[in-house]
Order: structure tokens, then C-alpha cells, then sequence
């Protein structure tokens, strides 16, 4: 399982990287893996905003689909559209497959995210 | 190999497999009957195939099938069991299959009579005051009942319970119900025996609660002994307790959701009542309910009055229609042969027998396979398919192996609360030799997954085809056939 | 335990096939001596401890004889002629459709959640979901639902979760038990439906557009309506579309043989009863809903549907596909709760479209058009009837009951009404109507009259949808011309 240390990490296995006021949204290697080969993302539509713990989406596999939670409050700036043909990518390159890009509106709430270590320690708990 | 040709693909311009009479009235041509700006110039491509073309297409589609006629099939939850031949042709009867449901009441009384007396029989095998046969389909009944349950607490002015509590082990259709129904789903969880945690249970219930819905026996096919106080709990909130009728076949003859305290049950007529499945349906999801919630049931209501059979539409409390018409009216038609021709005593054996194979399965295969849950089941029981698991062959695996021998697969990876599961219902009009025959293959898979996982993973290998990419099917969808191919 | 001996005591039933040595010997397997030990866990005070209350079981012979006595109970359309739609139709289905449905491979398998042998059953559906696209003129299909009522309320459900708005319209032209349906399923998700009157027969568009708004999420109507009529589909597309709302259509799959399909006005949905495809009356079920949409929405389609894809060995294959979004992985957050498909009713309607052909379709289409305009004129021409709309129909239509020349000899009038009348009809009519009566008359005449709009629209009463499909004769349309009457002579 590949956790990066350059992201902030959410229980519901979503992955946040900051860049100045902004933020990019993905899943990580391990809830990828959980749902197995993705087939679809539905994807929000730019300008809505979100509060933190808000679904903005949904990935699907043939076996699963899940919500995908904003782990920030903001307003979304761009959606990845690779991901409108391509939803595979998220498999191939969980953290290079951003789904969200988004204008943080309360920076704060990412001191209540995780880091690498915990969120590694988060997942071996998952099982 | 080739592939099996699709029905376009055998078109041929200038076939016919119709035979229509001559237009016998006069008439002008159809332009001038309809304006031209209506009718359509390009005609639907719809195949041109002769009679013989058309049955061989079909017959050679249906070899390619595995339906109960052909073989074992316990498949958990779905109470696979036989479909009688004589309700096929009773059903087919020209006084049921070509009556028009507007016909005037005096015209149909031999139909209403019929939706009568099912209803009287299976309120008398549920203990409930009164059924309704129009939902079209378990998920349909589940529906209705909890629009019943919502109608009755709005109509007491408590409009407040938003809540429907589901047990973590329950079929999907609970919560997606409750949810299309407007409802927020509370999970609550199963104890070690797999049934409802009382503690939990009473942590949830409050004046927010609308109900909560069970199956007993429930997904794991353990009859939860505590259903009394299960129910004491709800109603003493205030709540009303939904019977998910899936796993009747258990208990016909021997207990009753009225006497357990259900106040709401549904039926599905295309398990217990031996009506076909049809390939995905149709099949018949009636709902039955106590006294004080008659009222509230979908109308029209079949009633009996001076000897006659009335449609009954005066129902002012009744949460409306859910369907056209009266229900599914030849899947009832065979429901109600089969009672006729099983009578109370019959019935009582259908779940004596169901019970007797499962736990004879369950106790031969213990050896082999982890038991989650060691105790009598009642109709049904779950494997985990942990221990072979470690060999690398998983549920999935077992059933498709299952293919290679003509047996259909359990259920697998249901329910959810246990992993690589394997719920196995036999049914009663499986014979001791079918069930020997099956634990004998899965014993021999159980061995297979140590010695030769590999022939597993791959299976099926005699099957019309094999393993399909189902993650292509869902990335790339091909939902029709392209004409421009 | 009761003692009195019954019948059923000892009963073997030929469904059960364990003797009762086979049963002894599966018990002692299980350390057991007797039945009742399997279900001695079951609480006492919860268990029935007496016999249920049910009949005698019946030998297969006695359910049959039984069974064709009650069915003699009701009047058949095989020997009486049946002018009465209104949803339901009486076309005429070909022999081979039964002998296909009663292969056990395709009625007594199920759900094909396992594709390596269910490739008939998939494979069917999947030709079936391109017929139905070929017929609305849409991209996709499900592989169908419980009814074209329930269709169109799932319809409604998906254009108010895609739109996010919880607010509808739908024509009064649309099938009465429809808006029933509709609104009850609208009544439990917060959904506003707002109904729009008619002129003429068909959907009155200035009030049609007065209250399509951005509010709406989709317009519903019927296509011919109820009364029979051809709705004007472009204009109720641009009014709808112009409001950024869905546009819902509910069609006839017979009258698209010959009619512009949905597709071509731009619908977004379209919906509808599949019964008239070889599916038989069957006293109002199992019938089928077929739904089809766009591209745009077909990832949020209710209900199963099929999918194309190849196995291991490259070979052509198909499996239920989109699961993800159904109840057994999605649980509360699916897009429907529906579980299953009204497979074996797509099957009949698969095989009646395929044995019929783009060329039969439009036949039998064009039979029920010339037919229903021949009985259509023939009835006004007794000056019994009137006509009540103008507008072109296709299978069915309506007339008015003329009440003085109805009367074939008026000194009988009041007689005929008294012995005519009484309380046990249906949605609580005091007293028969006018259809109702003549109905009852014709029924004399062994012919099934039209369907008594009076019961659904008060300013309706006294007219009468008749349908006239393929299957009725000159004879019969003209037996029907001649008998329509009331009073005197019929004695």
C-alpha cells in the first residue's frame, strides 16, 4: 500500500494535497484497492460549494460504489475530466488521479486531518 | 468459437413470422387518417426473421440457461424450489389469462374470487387481518408496507418518526425501501448468535422511530428467539415492526409474523409459493397487516358482499395506488393452486422438509467449510469460504467451480456481516440423493482449493461461456445492439 | 395438537421427494429423533401449535377441475369481443410465444446474477433493450419494470433526482391509475405534481406553459393520451425543454409501429405498458413497464440492465451491468429499490417484436387505425353517438352517448333502467351510468363494451373509449354498430 507524505489523509480514505489557498482531492492507494477496478466517477460540477464531510461524488467499481467526501470546506474550482473516460487512472495512479480541485475556504480544517503515520496506522486498524 | 448470433444478425429483408388477416373494413389509406407530420419514415429495425428462424433463435437461447428444471439450485435467499407444471397450465386457463381487468364485476367474479380467498389463506398463514395482492414484487411490497407505516403514524399526528431501523444483516432491498420511501435508515447490529442486539436496539428506538424491519429467520437463517422482546421494544416506543417476507418458507404452518408481533408482512409468492422466477420476474410481493392498519392498504380492495366479490375503492385513509389494476393476477393464480394443492398439512411439511435439508447439508459441510454461526438454521445456512481463502480461493471461485458440475451457485458474498460468504438454501423439493450429491462436490472443491487452487480460479471451464469481463461491460457500456456494425 | 383426523394427515405431497426413511436417516445424522426438534428453539408462545385453517389439499385432478369451474366464472375474451383498452389491449398473440415461455431454462431461472449459464436469459433481454430503443428512439433500455404505471413513477423519481427539484407536470391526459400511481409515489418523496387540463383532447398548452417553470423537473404525458389521441409531441417538447425541464413520455409500443417515436421530439425519458406485446390480459397483470433514456441519463437508469462484453476466450457475452448503483451494494443510497426485472414478460415482448418485424408492426399498427376509424364513423352514423374530440387517434377513441336516440324504444326506458340498476358497482357509483348500462346490454350481444370515462372525469359522463385492435372483424365492429342500444327491442 503507497502513502505519500506530502498529502493530508481523511478516515473516509479521501487524500488532500494543499497548493497556497487551494486543494486537490483524490482517494488514496487503499480505498482504490478496496473497491477494486473503477469503471466510473461521477463528478460534481464546478462552482458548488462544500462543507467539510459533504459527498461531492461518487466512484463506482462492479462491486461497489462510494460516496467520495470533501475533507475541506471550499468552493470547487475545476473537476478532472480525464476521469470522464479514464476513470481508471484512480487505479493506476491513486494520487496522480486528483478528482477535485478546490478553493479552501477554512485552511484550518486541515490540522484535524492526518498525517502519513497516522493514516497508516488508521488503515492497519481498518484491517 | 463463434458467437451466438443475436436476432438482427439473422434478419433477412422480405421474411416474415407473422401470419395478420387482410384489412376486412373499408378504409382510406392511413395518410389520410393521420397527418403526415405523425407517422414515422424511418421503421423501427426490428428483425425479419421466418417462424422457424425465430423459434431455433429462442430454443437455442434458453439451452444456454441453467433454470431449476434443469438442476440443483440453492441459491440462498431466492427459495429456488420446484415450479408445478399444473400451475402453469391453470394460469394459462383462457377464463384467467384473457379477461380484461375493466371488465364489469359480474363479468370476473370467478378472478375476484380467487383474489379473495389468497388473501383470506395467506392472512391465514401470516396471522395477519387482511392482505393486499397488488404489489408487483417483494422490494414493491416492502415499498408499500413502509408508505403504510408512514400514513399511519402521520394520520396519529406523529410525524416526527423519520426513522426505520434495518439490522446490519438484512437484504439491500431494506434499506433502499425505506430510504425510497422516505425514510432515514438507522443500522443496528447483530449480536454473536446473528440477531438483532436488543441493547443496540433499544439505544436506537425513541419517539423518532417509525419502525423497524426484520427477517425471521433472518439472512443467516437463525430464527431470532428473542423476537417477543423485539417486539415489545418497538411498540412500546411507539413503532411498528415490518416482516420481510423472504424467508417464509421457514415457518409455514409452524409460526406466524401475526403471532411473533409483526404488524406488516410481505410475501414473495415467487419463492414460498412455488411461482416461477421467470429469469429476474415477474413475481407477486403482497403485503398483509393487523387490524388497525387496514385502512391504510393500497386500494382497490377485493371484498364480499351478499355473495358477490366487489371491488371496494372507498378506502379515504389508503396511501393510494401502486400499481395498475389489482397485482400480478397469474403469479397469484398459481399461489393459489399450490395452496389448494398442498392444504395446511402440506404447507407445514414444504418447511419441515426445507429445515431438515439445510441443517443436513449444513451439518455434512461444517467439516470442510467455516461455520460462522454452529447451530440449527432453519431453511438456509452461511459458509465462509475463509479457510480456502488462504489457498487463494475465494467465494466467487467456489461458486463458479459449482458451474462445472451443472449445480447452481449458493449466494455468495452475502450477507454482508460475514466475509467470502456462502448462504446455501436447499429447499424441500431437493431429494437426499441431490443433496448428497452436492456435499460430495463440495468436498471434493474444498479439497480441490489445496490441491489444484488454480482449476478453481479459472472455472468454469463446461460452461456455454466463460468468465466475463464484467469491468469492461461497465467501463465501455454496450447496451444495445449497433446496427452499423 | 387437534385429533381430529383429517384428510391432509399423512398427506404426500408429489413437490416433497424425501420418504420419511430418507428423513429418519437425515435426523439421525443430526443426532435428532424427530422434526419438532429442529424447531425446538423457537419460542413456545410464538409458535402457531394448530393447524393452519386452509382447505384440504387437492389431488391434481380435482385443482384442475376446480380451477377451469371458477375460470368459468368469468366472461373470456376468447368467446366474447373485446372493444374495452384504456391500458390494457387485447391484440392477438402468436402461438409461438407460449411454447417459448414454457421452456423450464427460461421460467424457472432466475435473476441472472450468474452469466455463464444465464446467456439466454441475458442475451434476450439484451435484444430486447435494442427493440425498445428502436421503437422510442432512444439510446438506452432497462431490461424492464413492474408496470408502465410504476415506470412512469420511477420516471418522475429520476427526473427529480437528477434536476434536484422536487416538482412535476403531468396532463390529465394521462391514464388516470397513472397519475394515481405517480402521485402516490410522489406523496412520499415530497414531490409536487401539478396536473394540466385538456382542450380538445389533447394537453392544453397555454396552461401547459403557464406553469412549466424552472421549478419543474420534468413534463409527463401520454402518447396517444387516454382518450386515444396524438398528442402534439413538438410543441410539448419546446415548451418543456425551454424551461431546462425533462420531457416524460408515456407511449403505446403498438402505435409507434406507424407514429414518430419520442426520440424524434426529443424526450428525455420514455416510458410505457408493454403488454400489448404479446402479453395477455391476464385481469390486469404481470405486464411489463419498458423505460428508455438518453445517454445523459443512463447511469442513473432504475432497474436492471444488460451489457455487452466478452469472456476469456474473446468470445460475445452479456451480464447485468451498472449494479453498483442498485440496492444489494448500494442499500440506502440506490437509485431505486427495485430488484428485479419483469423478465419473462420482456421475453414475449422480444419474441412478438421479433416474429412480427419492422414490417408486421407497422401492419398491426395500421390495422387498429383503419378498424377503429371504420367503427368510429359507423357508431356516429346510428346518431346514437357523437364525437367529443377531433383530433387524429390511432387505436382508441371516444364518444358521446346521445340519450334520447340511445334509446332503441323510449316506453321501455324506465324499466330498463330499474332492472338494470343497483349498488354493487365499482368506485362507488351510486347507480349505473349510461356506458355502464350499455354495456351491460352488449354483453348480451357477447361483445365487451368501451371503458366509462365518466369514472375518472366528471365532465365526461356519458362517453365512452372504445379500442379496436387488429384482431376485430367488419362482423364484429358491425355487430357492435348494430347492437348499441338500449331498451325495447333487445328482448
Amino acid at each position: 500500500m503507497i502513502i505519500k507524505d506530502d498529502l493530508k489523509y481523511s478516515n473516509e480514505h479521501e487524500w488532500v494535497k494543499v497548493t497556497g489557498n487551494k486543494a486537490y482531492i483524490g482517494i488514496t492507494d487503499y480505498a482504490q484497492n478496496a473497491l477494486g477496478d473503477i469503471v466510473f466517477v461521477e463528478l460534481p460540477e464546478v462552482g458548488t460549494e462544500i462543507s467539510a464531510g459533504d459527498a461531492f461524488g461518487v466512484v463506482e467499481s462492479v462491486k461497489a460504489a462510494s460516496d467520495i467526501y470533501s475533507p475541506v470546506s471550499g468552493t470547487i474550482t475545476k473537476v478532472n475530466e480525464e476521469l470522464i473516460d479514464s476513470p481508471e487512472i484512480i487505479n493506476e495512479d491513486p494520487y496522480g488521479a486528483w478528482i477535485i480541485e478546490i478553493e479552501l475556504t477554512d485552511p484550518s480544517e486541515l490540522d484535524e486531518l492526518m498525517d502519513d503515520k497516522e493514516y497508516e496506522d488508521f488503515c492497519l486498524k481498518e484491517g | 468459437m463463434r458467437d451466438n448470433p443475436l436476432i438482427f444478425e439473422l434478419s433477412v429483408p422480405g421474411r416474415v413470422g407473422h401470419s395478420l388477416s387482410e384489412c376486412d373494413v373499408p378504409s382510406k389509406c392511413i395518410e389520410d387518417l393521420i397527418p403526415d407530420e405523425y407517422l414515422r419514415k424511418d421503421l423501427p429495425k426490428l428483425p425479419e426473421v421466418s417462424e422457424v428462424d425465430a423459434v431455433r433463435h429462442f430454443i437455442g437461447l434458453s439451452r444456454l440457461n441453467h433454470g431449476v428444471d434443469n438442476g440443483f439450485y440453492p441459491l440462498g435467499s431466492c427459495t429456488m424450489k420446484y415450479n408445478p407444471k399444473i400451475n402453469e397450465d391453470v394460469a394459462a386457463l383462457e377464463g384467467f389469462s384473457s379477461v380484461h381487468p375493466y371488465q364489469p364485476e359480474e363479468t370476473v367474479q370467478g378472478c375476484l374470487e380467487l383474489l379473495y380467498k389468497t388473501g383470506e389463506f395467506l392472512s391465514e398463514i401470516t396471522g395477519m387481518a387482511k392482505m393486499s395482492l397488488q404489489p408487483a414484487a417483494g422490494a414493491h411490497g416492502e415499498l408499500t408496507g413502509l408508505m403504510i407505516i408512514k400514513a399511519y403514524h402521520a394520520y396519529k399526528g406523529e410525524t416526527g418518526r423519520k426513522k426505520i431501523i434495518v439490522p446490519d444483516s438484512a437484504h439491500g432491498t431494506n434499506p433502499a425501501s425505506a430510504a425510497f420511501a422516505g425514510f432515514e435508515v438507522i443500522q443496528i447490529k447483530s449480536n454473536e448468535k446473528g440477531g438483532v442486539d436488543l441493547e443496540d436496539l433499544k439505544s436506537v428506538m425513541g419517539n423518532d422511530v417509525a419502525g423497524l424491519m426484520l427477517t425471521n429467520p433472518n439472512t443467516l437463517g437463525l430464527f431470532d428467539e428473542h423476537i417477543k422482546e423485539i417486539a415489545d421494544i418497538v411498540h412500546n416506543a411507539g413503532g411498528l415492526l415490518y416482516y420481510d417476507g423472504a424467508n417464509a418458507n421457514a415457518i409455514l404452518g409452524i409460526a406466524r409474523p401475526g403471532d411473533m408481533g409483526f404488524d406488516i408482512v410481505h410475501l414473495n409468492l415467487h419463492k414460498t409459493f412455488s411461482t416461477p422466477h421467470g429469469g429476474g420476474g415477474p413475481g407477486a410481493g403482497p403485503i398483509g397487516v393487523v387490524e388497525k392498519l387496514v385502512p391504510f392498504l393500497p386500494y382497490p380492495i377485493v371484498e364480499l358482499k351478499d355473495g358477490k366479490y366487489y371491488l371496494n375503492y372507498d378506502l379515504p385513509l389508503s396511501i393510494g395506488r401502486v400499481k395498475s389494476f389489482y397485482g400480478n393476477f397469474s403469479v397469484i393464480v398459481k399461489t393459489y393452486a399450490y395452496i389448494l394443492s398442498m392444504g395446511s398439512e402440506g404447507l407445514r411439511k414444504v418447511s419441515e422438509n426445507a429445515v431438515l435439508n439445510a441443517n443436513y447439508v449444513m451439518n455434512k459441510l461444517k467439516e470442510y467449510y467455516e461455520l460462522p454461526f454452529d447451530q440449527k438454521c432453519m431453511h438456509e445456512f452461511v459458509l465462509s469460504a475463509q479457510k480456502q481463502k488462504e489457498a487463494g480461493v475465494s467465494a466467487i471461485d467456489i461458486a463458479k467451480r459449482l458451474l462445472d458440475y451443472g449445480i447452481h451457485p449458493p449466494t455468495v458474498y452475502f450477507p454482508l456481516i460475514v466475509k467470502e460468504a456462502l448462504m446455501i438454501e436447499p429447499t424441500e423439493t431437493e431429494s437426499k440423493e441431490t443433496l448428497d450429491e452436492f456435499i460430495d462436490i463440495m468436498i471434493s472443491i474444498a479439497k480441490e482449493a489445496e490441491s489444484n487452487p488454480d482449476t478453481i480460479k479459472s472455472a468454469p471451464h463446461n460452461t456455454p461461456v466463460t468468465r466475463l469481463d464484467e469491468v469492461k461491460a461497465a467501463r465501455n457500456l454496450i447496451l444495445r445492439y449497433d446496427f452499423r456494425l | 395438537m387437534d385429533d381430529i383426523k383429517h384428510k391432509g394427515d399423512g398427506f404426500k405431497s408429489r413437490y416433497i421427494p424425501n420418504t420419511e426413511e430418507q428423513r429418519e436417516k437425515m435426523l439421525k445424522s443430526l443426532g435428532l429423533d424427530s422434526i419438532d426438534q429442529l424447531f425446538d428453539y423457537i419460542p413456545e408462545r410464538v409458535k402457531l401449535g394448530r393447524r393452519l385453517n386452509l382447505p384440504e389439499p387437492m389431488s391434481e385432478y380435482e385443482l384442475l377441475k376446480h380451477m377451469r369451474e371458477l375460470s368459468s366464472k368469468n366472461i373470456s375474451t376468447a368467446d366474447y369481443c373485446c372493444f374495452l383498452g384504456a391500458g390494457a389491449y387485447d391484440h392477438y398473440i402468436p402461438a409461438v410465444i407460449k411454447h417459448m415461455l414454457l421452456r423450464g431454462e427460461f421460467y424457472t431461472a432466475y435473476t441472472p446474477y450468474q452469466p455463464e449459464i444465464s446467456q439466454g436469459t441475458l442475451q434476450a433481454i439484451f435484444e430486447y433493450q435494442t427493440m425498445i430503443c428502436e421503437l422510442t428512439g432512444m439510446d438506452v433500455s432497462n431490461a424492464s419494470m413492474y408496470d408502465g404505471a410504476s415506470a412512469s413513477a420511477e420516471a418522475m423519481l429520476l427526473a427529480c433526482s437528477s434536476k434536484h427539484k422536487r416538482k412535476v407536470v403531468i396532463s390529465q391526459t394521462l391514464n388516470p391509475e397513472y397519475r394515481n400511481v405517480i402521485k402516490t409515489y410522489a406523496k412520499f418523496n415530497n414531490i409536487d405534481v401539478v396536473e394540466v387540463g385538456y382542450k380538445d383532447g389533447i394537453t392544453e398548452l397555454s396552461n401547459l406553459e403557464s406553469v412549466t417553470n424552472k421549478e419543474v423537473a420534468a413534463v409527463i404525458v401520454q402518447y396517444p393520451n387516454f382518450f386515444g389521441i396524438i398528442e402534439n409531441l413538438a410543441d410539448i417538447s419546446n415548451i418543456t425543454h425551454k424551461s431546462g425541464c425533462y420531457f416524460i413520455v408515456v407511449a403505446d409500443p403498438i402505435s409507434l409501429g406507424i407514429l414518430k417515436s419520442p426520440g424524434e421530439y426529443g424526450a428525455d425519458i420514455v416510458v410505457g405498458e408493454g403488454q400489448p406485446l404479446g402479453n395477455p390480459l391476464s385481469f390486469g397483470g404481470p405486464y411489463l413497464g419498458f423505460f428508455a433514456t438518453t445517454k445523459e441519463l443512463m447511469r442513473r437508469i432504475p432497474g436492471r440492465i444488460v451489457g455487452q462484453t466478452t469472456d476469456k476466450l474473446g468470445r460475445r457475452g452479456f451480464v447485468l451491468t451498472l449494479q453498483a448503483r442498485e440496492q444489494h451494494i448500494r442499500r440506502e443510497k440506490a437509485t431505486s429499490n427495485i430488484c428485479s426485472n419483469q423478465a419473462l414478460n420482456a421475453l414475449a415482448a422480444t419474441i412478438y417484436l421479433t416474429l412480427l418485424g419492422k414490417n408486421g408492426l407497422r401492419k398491426v399498427a395500421e390495422l387498429c387505425v383503419k378498424k377503429s376509424h371504420y367503427a368510429y364513423e359507423k357508431l356516429i352514423e346510428t346518431g346514437r353517438f357523437e364525437p367529443v374530440f377531433k383530433a387524429p387517434f390511432v387505436k382508441e377513441f371516444v364518444l358521446r352517448i346521445n340519450e334520447k336516440n340511445i334509446m332503441n324504444d323510449l316506453t321501455n326506458f324506465t324499466e330498463c333502467t330499474e332492472r338494470l340498476g343497483n349498488k354493487e358497482s365499482s368506485e362507488n357509483v351510486e347507480n349505473y351510468s349510461l356506458v355502464q348500462k350499455l354495456n351491460k346490454k352488449l354483453l348480451k350481444n357477447k361483445i365487451i363494451g368501451g371503458y366509462d370515462l365518466g369514472r375518472n372525469f366528471p365532465e365526461l359522463s356519458n362517453c365512452w373509449l372504445l379500442a379496436v385492435t387488429e384482431k376485430r372483424t367488419k362482423e364484429e365492429i358491425d355487430s357492435l354498430v348494430n347492437n348499441a342500444y338500449l331498451g325495447g327491442a333487445e328482448e
